[in-house]
């Protein structure tokens, strides 16, 4: 058992490392929601896989580790939290730039990207 | 008490001098020297208990658990010092009246020489090595301020920026070495380094900490080959550099040396390190000094080969040798500070410092002229004077260095060298400037004697240099001994400090280069002509052109790394993780821990299996991007699955309703964006991403392996007792959560918060058009709201949100709380804009999510609060149990108002965040903006 949860989260670390390195934005995203659940899974099983030893106090004789579950619990809101944040990054540069390239350009020349932005700052 | 005091006075008396600086130079002289006088004041009254070799320490406690203490250590070593920079600086205050313009910042000058005056103090009164350091590091910072003074010059700007470069880098050296050595004595008091001696020479790493430590003394005293930076020095006033640069802060590293001369020195390193240096600046700086035609120069020059005999007489490692070093610090120091005062009255005087055009002034200026030339002799070892009793003593302590064969002969030929060297630019100097002709079109003539009070700090030294030299004993005996005293420990060999020993061979040395230096200076035009042949290196150039060298390639390796692709980061990131993960990694292999494999599940293994299948997909039709978001919400809900089967129901429960509010929000986004990927990348490229990203799955996979089958142990015994008990919940979760690491959530939930209102903020006036149908030609179905789901959904809220508040209730005692029940209800809203639209919503949920936020951060901290007032700490709960009628007994904990905080601010942010996003199409901004206007 043990062996197919190892390699859920290998297979999730993968697809998201694999997404995390494409060039537009969604994908990215994608990518990083995969990772995050492979971090999670990873973390919460370092409390050991155990079945029916919910932590309530009073509902089973063996009870499984709840601080993982605790750190888990924030870590999955945070991930949300950071998710919204980066879609929204990403709609941003898609509102500014017109492309939804992680660069914020796709293919147009590096020192004309850079003389624009000079402008913009000077002004 | 008088010894902190004596390092704070000059930094009290900078801050009230420019306060002097309208009552014109006189009243801010005065008013600057008053801090000097009460130091020395406060000085005084150790002097007896010195004398007897003894200590005196004042210590205050500062940051105990660093071992770094306000300690403060006085003895005969450091009053030495501390004499030298107190009346040096007494005399510079007076001087520096005269030598500066009524138009210049005088306010700035002397509220900087006196910082520098107290770091000065600072060095040498520390007790503790690491507060010494942070004095060593404000002098370089002042000594910065003070060369680059008149700082419309870009010479003067270039000679600090260098001056602050390489002391400032020795520094950095320092400060490791203090480091390791307070590692080795387990203190950093001076007290505990100095007797800790033979443990720091037999660790292994004293080589690197000697090497540091001297790093930091030679680029400090200007040894070879850091030595360039002194010379360039000179373009500060000359007040400046009569202080800095001959008495005070070029001795600093000559001071540490002697400082840590007991725990250092007596060891092979020390002395080939030491000696050799010594001997390498004492000669390169002579012979420079004999070519320089700038009167400072000269003088510069001579001071680095002063500071090399100092050195090599350290490195020598005899007792006796050290106390000749100790002597010729105070003689350098009387002699070199007048004779930089002298030049800087010739400068003022003739205004230029160049020597081919400054001849004959004996005529114009005899007063100036004769004490120049008394200290210019002194400089040069003539008897009757100081110069030449320290100087006799390098001269028979070169003989007594018991090295092997040929090699005996080097120390006292160098010296030798050195002095026939010194004689000839100390003839130069005298002979040149004061006879050799008529001034050449000097810029002022005829130059006149300065102003009378101008003369007196000269006079004063030029008559300690012959006090000295008649009268030693007398004179410099009892503080030299104490000093000597306290440099080596105690142990003070036997020594005699008369006008003459008698005819012997350092006093035949000395004729030698007497006369040879004569010979030399009467030869100089060959001289200078062999010099001329050889192309002078401008080190300033030289220093310029490494810097920018070293600026521009670090710009361009940084470009070359930081280009401005993020998909060039994230490789590079992910690369590096892999590349230190990767021995660990390779070690481990396949390794099943002493627990070993549990039997497989059929069920559990199915889901496992679809999950990882989905995954994979995700990646592989990335392109559609639809079908990635639909396979990764199978994921989403797999790993809930997966939560729910290995008994974590409140994680289940939080990773479902996540799952939900994330899929909507991409959804939105995708709404925007195109919804299909290019192919951008190349073959190449992708598989290189593939193997990038399969060795990390890989990794992931071996480090988790080998984790679960791993022995177990856990802190979580506690949270399990103490969680009804203490907390008064039967769900540990959620008591970890809201009552044992309550503070953790807090700041989560204030991360949530800013990470809702950066969002509110990225996108406030942002528009964006969506594309008008999926790309693929089909047009977006005209019916927005539909009215089934509409239907549906209306009736859908209340239900949803009594179950949410039954979820957020028992979230104490069964799986739920404050999270979970806030994710449900933002749900159950987000319905609604889905079914009926922004409008439609917003009227009949008339919140403004910024506020809901706010309120539940604000319930959050009350609750915490509220504890203070029963005098517990922040967020200590309480429970009670209250009867109601009907419900029965039912448990009201004071976390139930944190969890209540929590709750509100999942909702604002979530809420916030999505309709942040809803807003963005221009059809749906107008109409808002009608609304709230």
């Amino acid at each position: 058992m043990e062996l197919a949860f190892a390699l859920a989260i290998g297979a999730l670390t993968a697809s998201g490392v694999y997404l995390l390195l494409r060039a537009r934005t969604f994908p990215v995203v994608i990518g990083l929601t995969l990772l995050s659940y492979g971090v999670n899974l990873f973390l919460f099983s370092s409390g050991r896989l155990a079945t029916g030893g919910q932590p309530i106090i009073g509902s089973t004789s063996q009870y499984s580790d709840p601080l993982p579950q605790a750190l888990v619990l924030t870590a999955i809101v945070i991930g949300f939290a950071m998710t919204a944040f980066v879609v929204v990054l990403a709609l941003r540069n898609l509102a500014d730039n017109e492309d939804d390239h992680v660069d914020g350009y796709q293919s147009e020349p590096k020192s004309r990207k850079k003389t624009e932005d000079a402008e913009v700052s000077g002004k | 008490m008088s010894l902190p005091l004596v390092v704070l006075l000059p930094f009290l008396g900078a801050l009230a001098a420019p306060l002097f600086a309208q009552g014109g130079r006189t009243a801010i002289a005065i008013a600057s020297s008053v801090p000097a006088i009460i130091a020395l004041a406060a000085l005084y009254p150790h002097w007896p208990t010195l004398a007897d070799g003894g200590v005196v320490l004042h210590s205050y406690e500062w940051l105990p658990a660093l071992g770094i203490s306000f300690s403060f250590r006085l003895d005969g070593l450091s009053l030495l010092f501390a004499l030298l920079i107190l009346v040096i600086g007494l005399l510079i205050i007076l001087y520096a009246r005269y030598y500066l313009k009524a138009k210049e910042n005088v306010g700035k000058f002397y509220s900087l020489l006196l910082c520098f005056m107290g770091s000065m103090l600072g060095i040498v009164l520390s007790s503790n090595l690491l507060l010494m350091l942070v004095f060593w590091e404000l002098t370089s910072l002042t000594s910065f301020l003070l060369i680059s003074f008149w700082n419309h010059k870009q010479d003067a700007r270039r000679g600090a920026r260098m001056a602050l470069a390489v002391t400032g880098g020795g520094g950095l050296a320092l400060m490791a070495g203090i480091l390791i050595l307070g590692n080795i004595v387990g203190s950093f008091e001076l007290d505990d380094v100095l007797a800790a001696g033979d443990l720091i020479k037999s660790h292994s790493l004293y080589p690197v900490a000697l090497t540091l430590v001297l790093l930091g003394a030679f680029t400090k005293s200007a040894q070879f080959p850091f030595h360039f930076w002194l010379p360039h020095a000179m373009q500060a006033p000359t007040p400046v550099s009569a202080y800095l640069h001959s008495a005070t802060m070029v001795k600093a590293g000559i001071f540490l040396m002697a400082r840590l001369y007991p725990a250092l020195a007596g060891t092979e390193q020390w002395f080939y390190m030491v000696s050799f240096t010594g001997m390498a600046t004492l000669l390169i700086g002579a012979y420079v000094a004999m070519f320089k035609h700038d009167l400072k120069g000269l003088l510069a020059h001579s001071t680095v080969s002063h500071l090399g005999l100092i050195t090599l007489l350290f490195g020598m490692g005899t007792q006796l040798a050290a106390v000749a070093a100790v002597f010729h610090v105070i003689n350098h120091a009387t002699f070199k500070a007048s004779l930089f005062m002298a030049a800087g009255i010739i400068d003022h005087e003739t205004g230029t410092r160049d020597m081919r055009r400054i001849n004959g002034l004996w005529r114009y200026m005899p007063h100036t002229a004769t004490l120049a030339m008394v200290a210019a002799a002194s400089m040069a070892g003539v008897p009757l004077l100081n110069g030449f009793l320290s100087k006799e003593m390098f001269f028979a302590e070169s003989l007594q260095l018991n090295l092997p064969g040929f090699w005996a002969w080097v120390p006292p030929l160098v010296a030798t060298l050195a002095g026939i060297f010194a004689v000839a630019y100390s003839a130069r100097f005298i002979h040149d400037v004061f006879f050799n002709g008529k001034p050449v079109d000097l810029p002022i003539f005829p130059p006149h004697e300065p102003p009378r009070y101008m003369k007196i700090p000269v006079e004063i030294l030029v008559f300690a240099c012959i006090m000295v030299g008649v009268f030693p004993a007398i004179s410099v005996g009892p503080l030299l001994y104490a000093a000597a005293a306290a440099t080596l420990g105690g142990n003070v060999p036997e020594y005699h400090l008369t006008i003459a020993h008698g005819f012997n061979l350092p006093l035949v040395m000395s004729f030698a280069a007497f006369f040879g230096g004569l010979l030399m200076y009467s030869q100089r035009q060959r001289f200078f002509d062999f010099h001329a042949r050889f192309k002078e290196i401008d080190e300033k150039a030289v220093f310029e052109a490494v810097i920018s060298w070293l600026t521009t390639s670090a710009n361009r390796l940084t470009s070359r790394i930081e280009n401005g692709s993020l998909q060039r980061y994230a490789t590079l990131l992910v690369i590096s993780v892999l590349a230190v993960a990767i021995v660990p990694l390779t070690s481990l292999g396949v390794f099943i821990g002493e627990n070993g494999l549990s039997p497989i599940d059929w069920p559990t293994l199915i889901g496992i299996v679809v999950l990882i299948l989905c995954a994979l997909a995700t990646a592989v039709l990335h392109r559609e991007r639809f079908y990635a978001l639909v396979l990764l919400s199978v994921v989403g809900l797999l790993v809930s699955l997966g939560f729910a089967r290995f008994s974590a129901p409140d994680l289940a429960m939080t990773q479902l309703s996540v799952e939900v509010v994330t899929i909507v929000l991409l959804m939105l986004a995708l709404f925007y964006m195109p919804s299909w990927t290019p192919i951008e990348s190349s073959t190449s490229q992708r598989v290189r991403d593939a193997v990038i990203a399969l060795a990390a799955g890989t990794g992931m996979t071996l480090v988790t392996l080998a984790m679960l089958t791993g022995p177990f142990t856990s802190i979580s015994e506690y949270f399990l007792e103490n969680s009804k008990p203490g907390g008064g919940g039967t769900n540990v979760v959620n008591v970890i959560l809201v009552d044992f690491r309550g503070f953790d959530t807090l700041g989560e939930i204030t991360v949530l918060a800013i990470a809702a209102l950066g969002i509110y903020a990225m996108l406030k006036n942002t528009v964006l058009t969506p594309p008008p149908g999926d790309g693929q030609g089909h047009a977006w179905n005209r019916d927005a709201y539909p009215l089934m789901l509409r239907q549906i959904a209306r009736p859908m809220l209340p239900l949803a949100l009594m179950v949410s508040a039954y979820i957020f209730l028992r979230g104490h005692n069964m799986p739920g709380g404050g999270f979970i029940a806030g994710l449900i209800t933002a749900i159950a809203l987000i319905l609604q804009y889905i079914a009926s639209g922004m409008i439609w919503t917003q009227h009949r949920v008339p919140f403004r999510y910024h506020n809901v936020i706010g309120l539940g951060l604000l319930f959050a901290v009350i609750a915490g609060a509220a504890s203070y007032s029963f005098g517990y700490p922040f967020l200590t709960s309480t429970f009670e149990y209250i009867k109601w009628p009907v419900v029965g007994k039912f448990e009201v904990a004071s976390a139930l108002v944190f969890d209540l905080g929590v709750y509100l601010t999942v909702i604002g942010a979530t809420l916030l965040a999505l309709v942040s996003i809803g807003r963005l199409s221009p059809h749906s901004a107008i109409k808002s903006n009608k609304e709230s206007a």
